[in-house]
């Protein structure tokens, strides 16, 4: 590894960011005196669904767009899936179609969940941030930790299960559809899931267990740890409640003040606008009332849990509870609390999947609805990252003339910015990248579980590469993980 | 004896065929005693320091970065498969490839109809990878020994083909392992 030395005008480059892969790299600027100026989170694929997705038929949307993302395309084929419902002209689908989405995208946050949790952040949490990169990989747990290893592959394994019954297939499947779904649920497939169900909701609160554990261990030091306050920004019912699938936007500032509430999809424009920055192929989206420099806010698991009132099934609305009282009346703004709201979800999903599979409705006979063409959909889903927005316009030919994207790790683009600036200013320590360092870069992007696959369009795990760039822009140290 | 190596490699795709592969489940217990991992995703680690016996590739070459990183696939690894659609024909990405990349960057950039009045512009940085005028097939950069086709291959397909190959068999899937959806 070559360090350049130099009196002035540093970049720190950490490339790839591992367990996130996809293709990210992160860049420190210093200033002539040796301090931080600047952080960048560069994001470096670019794929251009907006532009070869037009032209092509508005019912090729809810499984070309999928291709978006291999981890999360419940997301994206359900996000096209219901824009598509508002072009095909019907408001509200069957309850059998409704209830086999749900099921579907529960079934997609427990696994996607699971897998950010257990597969990629539990070996930061189990060994530390500084344990060696040969153990810190889920290699390393199944090694170290063989009976968790177990559960977690089990638990991503009934999540997939959920999604094949809905879907059709594990991954890409084809089960939703503008206007409905394609399937219900046979009596065979549900007895099949509910068979484990119990086990799932039993291991997900064993895993918030775990997750709890580890932070209260070490609160103090988890808690400041890449820390920063933000506004919020999620979908919640009308009654506030936390719903993953459907309602309405909810803005909340630093302080828990509402910036704006109940928006409907339809009127998204009117609240959100995007910023280009030249060094990054994502896009940085702000509230339109606050601008580009007040308006950003953060997506996801903490920001679901801060926005919403309550939640209606009864284990994760108890954690919930707890969980908010941390912050003594005022939003949880840890980056690293993202872990612990993932599990309450992670539970909370669990705790939804046993309700619908209870539910007669799966096995209905309506799957499909239609009404009046429109020419434009917009809708959104709380993807596992965050808020999802699908909006496509659609011609008197069925071709689709428009889509804009915007993704849940979008949303977090400034966060996460914000959140490598903080650990750089807490742990940079002079001019060259150390090995904690590029640890706890990775550990602070990674609690954002960043899907890089759908953000630039593109990818999912990085690789990390940390350059320290001076105010010439020559690159004084550089720092891979390898 | 040294159990044999095996890298993953991802490119532009969408991680569908690494999650697929995750769907071995429970027989990933069973991997990571047959084989020990070296560049992977899911490991810390960025480059090759030895030779590795099996690598298995997933997405198109889309950009400069993607190649390079594609030849250090083929000059490490003994075997070396295309996996999933993108990886043998460029896949959905490579719809990109009917339009100029111009056009692609523009929409996505600057006629958005969420982006801002002067926010808008092509972004443009030595620390962006150079996009190719079109998203490429891997075997259009290098030889790829087999493709396991799929979008993404089940996980019991690539199970079988790798288990074959670790037990030095030639892999022959059976008709219904082998799909291109």
């Amino acid at each position: 590894m070559t360090v350049a030395q130099k009196t002035a005008g540093r970049k720190i480059v950490i490339n790839p960011v591992t367990r996130v892969e996809g293709h990210g790299k992160v860049t420190i600027h210093l200033d002539d005196d040796g301090h931080i100026k600047e952080t960048r989170f560069h994001i470096i694929e670019f794929r251009g669904f907006e532009r070869f997705i037009q032209g092509r038929p508005y019912w090729e949307a809810p499984t070309v767009v999928q291709r978006l993302c291999g981890i999360c395309p419940v997301s994206h084929h359900l996000a096209a899936s219901k824009a598509m419902d508002v072009v095909v002209g019907v408001d509200t689908v069957s309850p059998t179609a409704e209830k086999m989405r749900r099921l579907m995208h529960y079934g997609q946050t427990f696994q996607s969940h699971v897998l950010h949790f257990y597969h990629l952040a539990s070996p930061d949490l189990l060994f530390g941030f500084d344990a060696p990169v040969e153990d810190r990989n889920v290699i390393g747990v199944i090694k170290a930790h063989p009976e968790i290893a177990t559960k977690a592959v089990l638990m991503r394994k009934y999540g997939q299960e959920v999604i094949k019954a809905t879907s059709g297939k594990k991954i890409h499947g084809t089960g939703s559809i503008p206007g409905g779904m394609n399937k219900n649920l046979s009596i065979a497939e549900r007895d099949e899931l509910l068979r484990d169900i119990d086990d799932m909701i039993a291991w997900s609160v064993e895993g918030l267990e775990l997750c709890k554990s580890v932070v209260e261990a070490d609160m103090e030091h988890l808690l400041a740890f890449g820390t920063f306050e933000s506004s919020f920004v999620s979908i919640v019912k009308e009654d506030g409640c936390l719903d993953l699938y459907d309602g309405n936007l909810r803005a909340k500032d630093a302080d828990g003040k509402i910036i704006f509430d109940q928006v409907p999809p339809s009127k998204y424009l009117e609240y959100i606008r995007e910023e280009v920055r030249s060094w990054s192929y994502m896009k940085f989206p702000y509230i339109t009332s606050l601008g580009k420099e007040k308006g950003w806010y953060r997506v996801g698991p903490l920001a679901r849990i801060n926005n919403c009132d309550y939640i209606d099934t009864p284990i994760a609305e108890a954690e919930r509870v707890k969980f908010v009282a941390l912050g003594g009346g005022r939003p949880i703004h840890a980056t690293m609390a993202y872990h612990w709201a993932r599990m309450i979800e992670t539970v909370h999903a669990a705790e939804k999947i046993k309700e619908l599979l209870n539910d007669p409705d799966l096995q209905g006979e309506e799957l499909v609805r239609s009404g009046e063409r429109r020419g434009t959909g917009v809708a959104w889903i709380e993807a596992p990252r965050g808020t999802l927005i699908h909006h496509y316009d659609v011609d008197k030919n069925d071709m689709i003339t428009l889509a804009n994207l915007i993704v849940s790790t979008t949303h977090n683009n400034e966060a996460m910015n914000r959140a490598v600036k903080r650990i750089a200013d807490q742990y940079l320590d002079g001019q060259e990248i150390t090995e904690g360092l590029l640890n706890r870069i990775e550990v602070g992007i990674r609690a954002y579980d960043p899907c890089l696959s759908c953000a630039t369009h593109a990818l999912g795990q990085m690789r990390l590469q940390v350059q320290l760039v001076g105010p010439d822009d020559a690159v004084i140290h550089e720092k891979f993980r390898e | 004896m040294a159990k044999p190596r095996l890298a993953t490699g991802h490119f532009t795709g969408c991680f569908g065929c690494h999650m697929s592969f995750l769907d071995i489940d429970e027989r990933i217990l069973e991997l990571v005693e047959l084989v020990d991992f070296d560049k992977s995703p899911i490991n810390d680690k960025k480059r090759f320091d030895q030779p590795v016996d099996i690598g298995i590739v997933e997405g198109g070459v889309s950009n400069d970065e993607n190649a390079e990183i594609l030849r250090d696939f083929r000059k490490n690894c003994k075997i070396l498969i295309a996996m999933g659609s993108c990886a043998i024909t460029g896949g959905v990405p490579a719809l990109r490839n009917t339009m100029p990349l111009k056009e692609c960057l523009e929409e996505a950039f600057l006629n958005g109809p969420t982006i801002g009045e002067g926010d808008g512009l092509i972004p443009n940085d030595p620390d962006l990878p150079v996009l190719l005028d079109k998203v490429y097939p891997c075997q259009e950069f290098v030889k790829i020994d087999y493709i396991l086709p799929g979008c993404p291959p089940s996980a019991d397909t690539l199970w079988a083909a790798l288990t074959a190959l670790l037990s030095g068999e030639e892999p022959s899937l059976p008709y219904e392992l082998v799909k291109y959806d």
